[in-house]
C-alpha cells in the first residue's frame, strides 16, 4: 500500500516539477529574455552512480534472461508435446504475455501479489515479471530454432551411426544454436532496453539511478538524456560483442 | 474513502481504452508518415541520405522508450514549446513508431528479388515507374502483416506515457487502484483489456501473412 501512494505520488511530482520547470523558463524570458543554458556539469558530479547503474542494469538483464530461457525451453518443449494437456497451457502462457504490457505484468506482480499474500521486494519483483516475460519471448525464439533444423540433417546423424545423443550433440545443437544466435543477442538487447521499465518500481537499474539524481540536481532534461545516451552506449558495446562472438563461434570455426 | 472495485470502475477502465487505442492511432499515422521518409532515405541510392536514416534508426531503436518520452516531456518545455503530456507523448511515440516502420518496410521493398527492378528496366520504365509499379505493390503485400504486427508492440508501449501522467488505460488503472486498494483486480481487468486489443491484432496479422504468402 505504501508503494502505491509512493507510486502515485512521485507521478504527481513529476509533473509538477516540469511546470515549475515551465513556469520559471517563461519568468526568465519575461525578465530578462534568458534562455535556459544546459548544465550537465552538475550531473558529471554523480558519473559514478550512472556507472553502477550501467552495472545493476546489465546485471539484471543477465539474471532474467538466463531464467527467462531456462522457462523458455520448457516451455517450448511444452508446446510442442503431444499431450494437449502441456500444449494448450503453454499456448495460453506465451499469447497472454506476449499481449499484454510488461508494465501491467509487472504492476500485477508488484502491487498485485502481495494483496493475496504474496509479498516481494522491488528488485525480486522485477526479475520475476522480466523472466516471466522474457520466457515467453525466449519459447518462441526456441521453437524457431528447433523447427530450423531439417529432418534429414538428424537422419544424416543417424545413418552414419551416431547415437541420438551424438546426433544432438554434434549435428543439431550447433546448427540450432547458429539458426538462434541472431534473435537471442537482438533479445537481450530488447531485454536490456526494457529493463528501464522496472524503475516504475524502484528497482535499483540505470533509470532509476537517474531518477536519484534527478531528484538531487532537479536538472531533469539534461539526467534523462545522459541516461538515454547512456542505454545508447550500452546498446551499441553489446551488438559489437554479440558480433564478436558469432564470428568467433560460427565463422571462424575450424571444420572438426 | 476506500470504496470496492466495482462494475463501475470496469466501465471507467474500458473508456481510459479509448486514450490507449487514440494514441496508438495518433502514432501510427504520425510514425507511418516519418516512416515512409525513414524507409525511402534508406533505400534511394544517395549515400549521405542512408547514413543519415541508419543514424535515426540505431538511435530509436537503441535507447529504451522510457528514455525517449522523458527526454521530450522534460526537453520540449525548453526549447519553447510550452506543450502538454499528450503532445509530447504523441510526438515521442510517432518518432519510436517511425523508426520500426521505416525498418519494416525498407525490409519489405529490398526483399522484392532484384530481377524485378531489371525486368521494369529492360521494359524501358523509368526508375519512379518500376519503383511504383512494379516493386511497391509487392513489397505492401510482405510488409502488411509485419506493419500489423508492430501495432501490438505499440499499443503495449502506450503503457509507458502513464509513467509521465499521461492517463490512458495503464494510468488509469493506477488511479482506481489508489481509490479501491485492489490493485489485483485492477491490473487483471487491464491486462485483459489490453490482450483483447492485442490478441486482436496478433491474429489479424497472422490471418494477413498467411493470406498475402499463401498465395505468393
Amino acid at each position: 500500500m505504501k508503494h502505491i501512494v509512493y507510486l502515485y505520488e512521485a507521478s504527481s511530482i513529476l509533473g509538477s516539477r516540469r511546470e515549475a520547470l515551465t513556469c520559471t523558463l517563461r519568468n526568465l524570458r519575461q525578465v530578462r529574455q534568458l534562455d535556459y543554458t544546459f548544465k550537465f556539469g552538475a550531473i558529471w558530479r554523480y558519473s559514478d552512480l550512472i556507472l553502477e547503474g550501467i552495472v545493476l542494469t546489465l546485471q539484471l538483464s543477465l539474471i532474467t534472461m538466463i531464467i527467462g530461457l531456462a522457462l523458455g525451453l520448457v516451455v517450448a518443449l511444452a508446446a510442442n508435446s503431444p499431450r494437449r494437456l502441456m500444449r494448450v497451457p503453454a499456448r495460453i502462457y506465451v499469447e497472454a504475455i506476449r499481449n499484454t504490457p510488461l508494465l501491467v505484468q509487472l504492476f500485477i506482480v508488484f502491487f498485485g501479489l502481495p494483496t493475496i499474500g504474496i509479498k516481494l521486494g522491488a528488485d525480486t519483483a522485477a526479475v520475476i515479471a522480466l523472466s516471466i516475460n522474457m520466457g515467453a519471448y525466449g519459447a518462441e525464439i526456441i521453437r524457431a530454432g528447433i523447427e530450423s533444423v531439417r529432418r534429414h540433417q538428424i537422419e544424416a546423424g543417424r545413418a552414419l551411426g551416431l547415437t541420438s545423443y551424438q546426433t544432438f550433440r554434434h549435428v543439431v545443437l550447433f546448427q540450432a544454436m547458429k539458426a538462434i544466435y541472431p534473435s537471442l543477442a537482438s533479445q537481450f538487447v530488447l531485454l536490456m532496453l526494457a529493463t528501464s521499465i522496472v524503475s516504475a518500481i524502484g528497482a535499483s537499474e540505470l533509470f532509476h539511478q537517474g531518477a536519484f539524481i534527478e531528484s538531487r540536481t532537479y536538472r531533469s532534461f539534461e539526467v534523462y538524456t545522459l541516461i538515454t545516451v547512456t542505454y545508447l552506449l550500452i546498446t551499441l558495446g553489446l551488438r559489437t560483442v554479440f558480433a564478436g562472438i558469432y564470428w568467433a563461434i560460427f565463422v571462424r570455426r575450424p571444420i572438426r | 474513502m476506500i470504496r470496492e472495485f466495482t462494475s463501475p470502475d470496469v466501465v471507467y477502465l474500458m473508456l481510459a481504452a479509448r486514450w490507449t487505442i487514440g494514441l496508438a492511432l495518433v502514432a501510427t499515422v504520425g510514425g507511418g508518415l516519418l516512416g515512409l521518409l525513414i524507409a525511402l532515405a534508406r533505400i534511394l541510392p544517395i549515400p549521405p541520405l542512408n547514413w543519415l536514416a541508419i543514424g535515426y534508426i540505431n538511435l530509436i531503436q537503441g535507447t529504451p522508450l522510457l528514455g525517449q518520452l522523458f527526454v521530450f516531456f522534460f526537453g520540449l518545455p525548453l526549447l519553447g514549446f510550452s506543450v502538454g503530456a499528450w503532445t509530447a507523448v504523441a510526438l515521442s511515440l510517432s518518432l519510436y513508431a517511425s523508426a520500426f516502420f521505416g525498418e519494416i518496410w525498407r525490409g519489405a521493398l529490398q526483399s522484392v528479388p532484384k530481377r524485378q527492378w531489371e525486368a521494369g528496366a529492360a521494359l524501358g520504365m523509368t526508375y519512379r515507374h518500376r519503383f511504383t509499379h512494379v516493386v511497391l505493390p509487392q513489397a505492401v503485400r510482405i510488409a502488411v502483416a509485419p506493419t500489423v504486427g508492430f501495432l501490438v508492440q505499440l499499443v503495449k508501449n502506450t503503457s509507458l506515457t502513464a509513467l509521465i501522467g499521461f492517463v490512458e488505460l495503464t494510468r488509469a488503472s493506477q488511479i482506481i487502484t489508489a481509490a479501491t486498494f485492489a490493485p489485483l483486480q485492477v491490473y487483471l481487468t487491464a491486462a485483459a483489456i489490453y490482450f483483447v486489443i492485442c490478441f486482436t491484432l496478433s491474429q489479424l496479422s497472422r490471418v494477413l501473412e498467411r493470406r498475402l504468402h499463401g498465395t505468393g
